[in-house]
This record gives structure tokens, C-alpha cells and sequence, in this order.
């Protein structure tokens, strides 16, 4: 097969027409409205419709009106970017003829109104890999995704490279899993590659995602799902699987709709199905909906959901790499590792790991979520300091709050003080400070907020999902929510407190699964960092952040 | 399970198993005692119990021995005081996590989880129980089902569908408001895949499932049953 077989489909896929909507590099101005969830859900529908009828209405021939992804700023939306000329729009609505007239006189070459993106540091202090095309590509339409230069690296492999090499690219890249553990992306895919079955091999991809404040892979899977197909689709061929799912929580409508819509697109474009990119090898993606489980987020537990059980985890090993789906060897990554793996193909490894800090290579998409001004979905190289993604990017602390803490990771995670805002942000230094790199969700939290409830709250959280299956974790989780408790209404003592350790200590040792052994993360973090606050309800029955409601009288 | 030897040392003492044979089974061969509650010999193991976690030399995390195959030159701790004060503290949310009155349970003196607290001195507790509201399923003609009494093993779930072939039983809910349910949740009694075959009942460590007219410390197992069963189970 020659390379131009390969890249076949591409050329007709951008032969195309993409009326009315001009592509990307053939209008001289266009206007990008998002259509993720969150815009979504202030009408930015409306919106494009709008902006529509009035660039139609102002004669504007040669402007583009698009569907595209998360814009970023979500704390911010609806939002309108005007890429050409550097602005985006926030706030915008589509019975604000102000803001409407300002758009459109942008797009005319009037004077530019909005926002200067490279100006503020939330966007200028981004290095986007992940979110490359976040914003710039209408999510169901594999043309726009075609257009800019989507599934080359797919064909690029299948075409020219051996699965061999492209498991070495992804290992020189130093890519790790970033749905939370951190395990090199490289070694496992080449553990699957090496297991043998008679029966065949799956991929899965994780995109259960759950921690409470986290939208990374929702925002990605809703803005570019083709991204995500096409790194599973080179994962396939590098480790010799043929059939594949991509686990969604049900809670995410919308990328569901957007990922059967892409699946659908690229195996009309022949990207993905029996013959991907005009080669033998076999792709085929399905998607399976979660029941509502957060603990189907753990690897094993989401298999046993796949396969229509019950969804608890079991113990490990065996590991999916060499027992997984239907007991075969099975390759399970995160939405945000696979949608890495393209640019890692057509880039290669060593231009991925010159991204980012010495042990943690590349960028991390977060949530930037809580107290902060800039609310929203960002990509930074990892290495960057928390303080300057708070407070740089952020924006700082919302309403001239003071800063607190800000936790990272999730339910399983830990808050980190004021002290270590200066620590860069990858997974050792992370892990260190008692927290953990998660699949990231950051939340910020200003001086009103009493870590003692924090604690509580993640708790509740873990109490709430825990499966049941194990004891420490399934009863351990109501205990310390329960000791949390009394502490939270000033009823606790000294040996509250000390049980509370001690029960903490116990189902970090003693979970099957990393919900029960995380779960006390958030406890000891808080413990670690803010004994203070823990001691002021027990000693002195305060809450010093004046978050807690005190029962006071008799203890 | 292949014939190959490993030999490793369990508390000091060198012993031998074969390969794919777990932990805990090579130890109780040696007389080694580790608690259990949730494992049963011929039923598969689930490892959800954790009270068979056992320190193993050179990693840091407890593995349940039930689900842990032994290794060439493995070293494992199964007493220590750590272990000990955490199977401790597994019993202790056991008892306190449903209503386990022993001296008005039938299953008093015949108990697996009262003799874990009993041999592990799990005398007092200092977690204050939960006392859930729970039920008593006894619209089944010959058997009791009660939800005050379970610990959730999983054993009858497993029984019932490796051993009975009927899977009757599952679980259904979670974290700590998870229950033993028959079929799609109906009362036991109304099940249409119940085989009425008392498996469950025999494999069942507290006072949870027994025979209809059993009073107070009266819901002695048919041990001999058991390895019936499990021989069934094996075969």
C-alpha cells in the first residue's frame, strides 16, 4: 500500500463542501461561537443563530460563522471568539444588540471591540496540546477536524510506521496517564502489545469522569471527540487491538451525542471501521454509558460495567494489560491521554517531552474551578507553579478574597496551603505535598471556607459512592464522615480526633481499590496543613472560618 | 495451577506451594492461621473482607492474601501489631455498621464474626454504631433473611450461582446501604430462581440466612454439609 492510498479519504473529506459556513483559512474573518455544556446551557445556541442572521443581514460574504468547542473561559460565557483579530467576547447573548453590533463590527474590520486574548495572562500562559482544537473546530463535523490536519498522524502510522515505532514514540514522549496515576503511557501500551490472545485485545477509554469540580474530559470529548477516536485508533493498531469503547458516564449527554455523531463520521470517512485508512487494519469504536457509579472510574470496576455486571472492582493483579474485557488483554487510558497521543504521532516524542518539567513530560488540562476569577478549562505545561495558575491565570481570588487552599485531585486529592503555592505542578511534587496530580480538577478556595468541612464534604462524597464491596472502605467512609461530623458542630474531642487518624490510617492500608485507599487523602491533607482548624472545633468549639454551625452548650 | 514449586517464607517459617496457589491457602496448610470471612473454600475468592491482608517484604501495600498467589522467595508477615489492630478495627465496623446483637441472634456460639472478635480481643469498640434500620425477609417457606445480621460477604452470591447454578442471590446498592437481594429485588419467598436448595443458608458465617424455627443460638451449620458442597464446587 502506498502513502497515497492512505491519505485518500483526507483529500476527499476536504473536497467537500462546507457551505455556509466557510472553513478555517478561506474566510477572512470568522466568528467562533461555543457549544460546549456550559455555554450551551446559557443559550449560546441562540446565540449562533443570531450572529448568523446578522452577518447575513450585514452582507458579510467572506465571514464564517462557526459551531466550535470550549473556548476556555467558561466562568465567562457565552463566548464569542473572533480569532483573526485576536478578541473574544464575553457574556454574550442573543438579544444583546450591543455586544451583536460589536461582533459584527469586529468581523466587518471595524474597530475591534471585546476582549484582547493575548493580552491576559489566562490565555497567554497556556500551552495547548490536548485543547489544540478546542474552540477552533465545530465538534460534529469531522471536516473541520480534517481541515486542520486531524487524523494524519492515523494515517501517518497505519501507513508508514510499524506498531513497534509508535509504541516508541509514545514511550520517548514520556506521556503518562493522566487519568490521575500517572503510569507511562508508553509501558503500558507496550505490556498489551506484548500479552497474546487468540481472542483479540481491546482498548477502552476512560471517560468516567467524576471528581466533583473536574470537566476536563467532558470539555474535550464535547469540543473535539474526534481527537480522542483518532489517539484510541493509533493505540488499536500499536497494540494489535481491533474493537474498542469508550466508557461515558450518562451524566454527559452531550459528549455522548457529539462522540456517537464523530464515530459515526469517521467511519463514513473511512478512519475508522474495517478498513482504516484504506489499510487491513480493523478499528471499531462503541460507546458504552455509565449507570451513575462514580467508582466505575476505577479501571477494573468500569470492566465489569462494560461487561453488563455489577460495577465493583476486583483485585489487581491481574492487571487489564493482561486480563481485562472478557478476561482479554485490554488496554484502558483516560480521554485526555489518548487525545495527546496524535500530536505525539505527527510531532514526535522528543518534541512532546521538551514540554514541561524533568519527570513529568507535556502539558495538563485543568479545571480551574471555586473562589478564582477565571473560572474555567485551561492547559498549561506541566511544571508551572500553582501560583501562577491561581493568580495568573485565575485571576486570583474572586470578590478580593483572600487564598486559602486549593485542592487538587479529586476526592482521592489533597489541599495544599498558601506555603506551596511556588510548587511546580507535576506528579512527584504533587504526591509529596499529600496530594495527587488526579485527572484535574483544581479547586480553589478562599479564607471563608473551614478545611474541617472540606474534609467532611469529601467524605460525604466517598461515603455516598462507595460500591460496598469492602469493609474498610464501604463502612470506614461512614465513620469518619461521622466523626467529621461531630467535629464540624463542635462536639468533637482530642480522642474524636485521634479515632479519626487512626480509621484514616486503617482504610488507606486496608481498601481494595483506590476510592476506599484515597478517601482519607482529603483528611490527611487537611490535617497536615490546617491541625489548627481541627484543633479550634475540638478545643475551642470555633470555627475559625465561621463556616461551621456550632451546636455549642453540652458536648 | 500448574505443579511448579515455590518456596517462600511465611512468619519465619520456610514453606513450599505450588504455583497460582494463594497465599493464604499455602498458609493454612502450615497451620498458619489467618482470619477470614468473606473467603470459602471452593467458592471463588473476592477479597473484599480484608481481613486476610498480610505484609509482604519489599512493597509497602498490604495484599489479601486470598487473591495473592505466592512468589519464589516471597516473605510474609501474616501477625503483626499493625495487622493486628487493623483486623481489629475491620471487626469492629463490621459489628457496629448493622444491628449485631449476639445474645438474642440465632447464630450465638456458631458465629464466624463473633469468633473473629473473640480471637482478634476485639472486645470493645470505641466507633459508635450506626444502627440502620433493617429488614426481615421471612416469606420464604423454610428460611429467614436478615439484613441486621449481614456483613455482606458475598458468600450465599456466590454459592448460589458457582456451586447452586441459580443466582438467586446479588447485591444491589451500595457503599453502606447496599443489600442482599433475591432476584430483581423481590421478596424471598416470591423468587422464581430459588431452587430452595439451603446452600446460602449453610455458607452463610452469621446469624443472616437460617432455617425457619431456630431460636436464640440455635443456627448450628450442618458443617459436614460444607465440604459437600465444596467438593461439588471443585469438581
Amino acid at each position: 500500500m502506498t502513502s497515497t492510498e492512505a491519505t485518500e479519504p483526507l483529500s476527499r473529506a476536504r473536497r467537500r463542501p462546507v457551505e455556509p459556513l466557510l472553513p478555517e483559512g478561506e474566510a477572512r474573518a470568522s466568528a467562533n461561537v461555543c457549544q460546549a455544556a456550559g455555554c450551551l446551557s446559557m443559550q449560546s445556541d441562540l446565540v449562533f443563530e443570531a450572529l448568523r442572521e446578522r452577518v447575513v443581514a450585514a452582507g458579510l460574504g467572506d465571514v464564517a460563522v462557526r459551531r466550535v468547542g470550549c473556548l476556555g473561559l467558561c466562568a465567562a460565557g457565552p463566548l464569542v471568539e473572533v480569532p483573526e483579530r485576536g478578541r473574544l467576547f464575553d457574556h454574550v447573548h442573543a438579544d444583546d444588540q450591543a455586544a451583536m453590533d460589536a461582533l459584527v463590527a469586529t468581523l466587518a474590520g471595524g474597530e475591534p471591540g471585546g476582549r484582547e486574548t493575548s493580552k491576559e495572562p489566562f490565555f497567554s500562559h497556556q500551552v495547548k496540546v490536548v485543547l489544540e482544537r478546542c474552540g477552533r473546530v465545530d465538534p460534529e463535523r469531522v471536516e473541520d477536524y480534517l481541515a486542520t490536519g486531524g487524523y494524519q498522524a492515523l494515517t501517518q502510522a497505519v501507513a508508514t510506521m510499524s506498531p513497534e515505532e509508535v509504541i516508541t514514540e509514545v514511550a520517548r514522549s514520556g506521556l503518562r496517564g493522566r487519568g490521575g496515576a500517572g503510569y507511562p503511557t508508553g509501558l503500558k501500551w507496550a505490556t498489551v502489545a506484548k500479552a497474546t490472545s487468540a481472542e483479540g485485545k481491546y482498548v477502552v477509554c476512560n471517560a468516567d469522569e467524576g471528581d466533583p469540580g473536574a470537566f476536563m474530559d467532558r470539555s474535550v470529548l464535547e469540543s473535539c471527540p474526534q481527537q480522542v477516536l483518532e489517539g484510541m485508533a493509533i493505540a488499536g493498531y500499536a497494540v494489535g487491538a481491533h474493537n474498542a469503547y469508550v466508557y461515558v458516564r450518562a451524566e454527559y449527554p452531550l459528549a455522548v451525542k457529539r462522540l456517537n455523531s464523530a464515530i459515526r463520521q469517521a467511519e463514513r470517512e473511512g478512519l475508522l471501521g474495517s478498513r482504516v485508512a484504506g489499510t487491513d487494519f480493523e478499528f471499531h469504536v462503541e460507546v458504552r454509558i455509565g449507570a451513575g457509579a462514580f467508582v466505575c472510574g476505577e479501571e477494573t470496576a468500569l470492566l465489569a460495567s462494560i461487561q453488563g455486571e455489577r460495577g465493583t472492582p476486583r483485585p489487581r493483579p491481574p492487571y487489564p494489560a493482561s486480563r481485562g474485557l472478557w478476561g482479554r488483554p485490554t488496554l484502558i487510558n483516560n480521554v485526555e491521554t489518548f487525545a495527546n497521543v496524535p500530536a505525539i504521532v505527527q510531532r514526535g516524542g522528543d518534541w512532546y517531552s521538551s514540554i514541561g518539567s524533568a519527570k513529568s513530560k507535556g502539558t495538563k488540562v485543568f479545571a480551574l474551578a471555586g473562589a478564582v476569577v477565571n473560572t474555567g478549562l485551561i492547559e498549561v505545561p506541566m511544571g508551572l507553579t500553582l501560583r501562577q495558575i491561581v493568580f495568573d491565570i485565575g485571576g486570583g481570588l474572586a470578590g478580593g478574597k483572600n487564598f486559602k487552599a486549593v485542592q487538587t485531585g479529586g476526592p482521592s486529592g489533597g489541599c495544599l496551603p498558601e506555603a506551596l503555592l511556588d510548587m511546580p505542578i507535576d506528579y512527584e511534587s504533587l504526591a509529596q505535598a499529600g496530594s495527587h496530580m488526579g485527572s484535574g480538577g483544581m479547586i480553589v478556595m478562599d479564607e471563608a471556607t473551614c478545611m474541617v468541612d472540606v474534609a467532611k464534604f469529601f467524605m460525604d462524597f466517598c461515603r455516598e459512592e462507595s460500591c460496598g464491596k469492602c469493609v474498610p472502605c464501604r463502612a470506614g467512609t461512614v465513620q469518619v464522615h461521622r466523626l467529621l461530623e461531630k467535629i464540624t458542630r463542635g462536639r468533637g474531642t482530642r480522642e474524636d480526633l485521634a479515632l479519626l487518624e487512626d480509621l484514616a490510617g486503617m482504610m488507606r492500608s486496608m481498601s481494595l481499590c483506590g476510592l476506599g485507599q484515597g478517601a482519607p487523602n482529603p483528611v490527611f491533607s487537611t490535617l497536615r496543613y490546617f491541625r489548627d482548624e481541627y484543633l479550634a472545633h475540638v478545643d475551642d468549639h470555633v470555627c475559625p472560618a465561621g463556616a461551621c454551625e456550632m451546636d455549642g452548650g453540652d458536648r | 495451577m500448574s505443579d511448579e514449586v515455590r518456596t517462600l517464607v511465611i512468619d519465619g517459617r520456610d514453606v513450599a506451594g505450588a504455583s497460582g496457589q494463594s497465599i493464604l491457602s499455602v498458609a493454612r496448610e502450615n497451620d498458619i492461621e489467618i482470619p477470614t470471612l468473606c473467603h470459602l473454600e471452593g467458592l471463588s475468592p473476592v477479597g473484599s473482607c480484608r481481613l486476610c491482608m498480610v505484609e509482604v517484604e519489599g512493597t509497602s501495600r498490604l495484599v489479601a492474601s486470598c487473591v495473592t498467589a505466592v512468589e519464589e522467595g516471597m516473605r510474609v508477615t501474616t501477625r503483626s501489631s499493625r495487622l493486628l489492630a487493623y483486623r481489629r478495627r475491620v471487626v469492629e465496623l463490621l459489628f457496629t455498621e448493622r444491628n449485631h446483637v449476639c445474645s438474642v441472634c440465632v447464630a450465638d456460639n456458631h458465629c464466624e464474626l463473633q469468633e473473629l472478635a473473640r480471637s482478634l480481643g476485639a472486645t470493645h469498640f470505641e466507633l459508635a454504631p450506626l444502627h440502620p434500620v433493617a429488614e426481615v425477609d421471612a416469606t420464604h417457606e423454610r428460611f429467614v433473611l436478615d439484613h441486621n445480621r449481614c456483613v455482606l460477604c458475598g458468600r450465599c452470591v456466590r454459592a448460589c450461582d458457582e456451586i447452586e447454578g441459580a443466582h438467586t442471590w446479588d447485591i444491589r446498592g451500595r457503599g453502606t446501604t447496599a443489600r442482599l437481594v433475591a432476584d430483581l429485588g423481590v421478596p424471598w419467598g416470591e423468587s422464581t430462581t430459588c431452587t430452595s436448595c439451603g446452600k446460602c443458608v449453610q455458607v452463610c458465617p452469621t446469624g443472616a440466612l437460617y432455617e425457619k424455627g431456630r431460636s436464640v443460638a440455635e443456627a448450628k451449620r450442618r458443617r459436614p454439609y460444607v465440604p459437600f458442597l465444596v467438593a461439588r464446587g471443585q469438581a
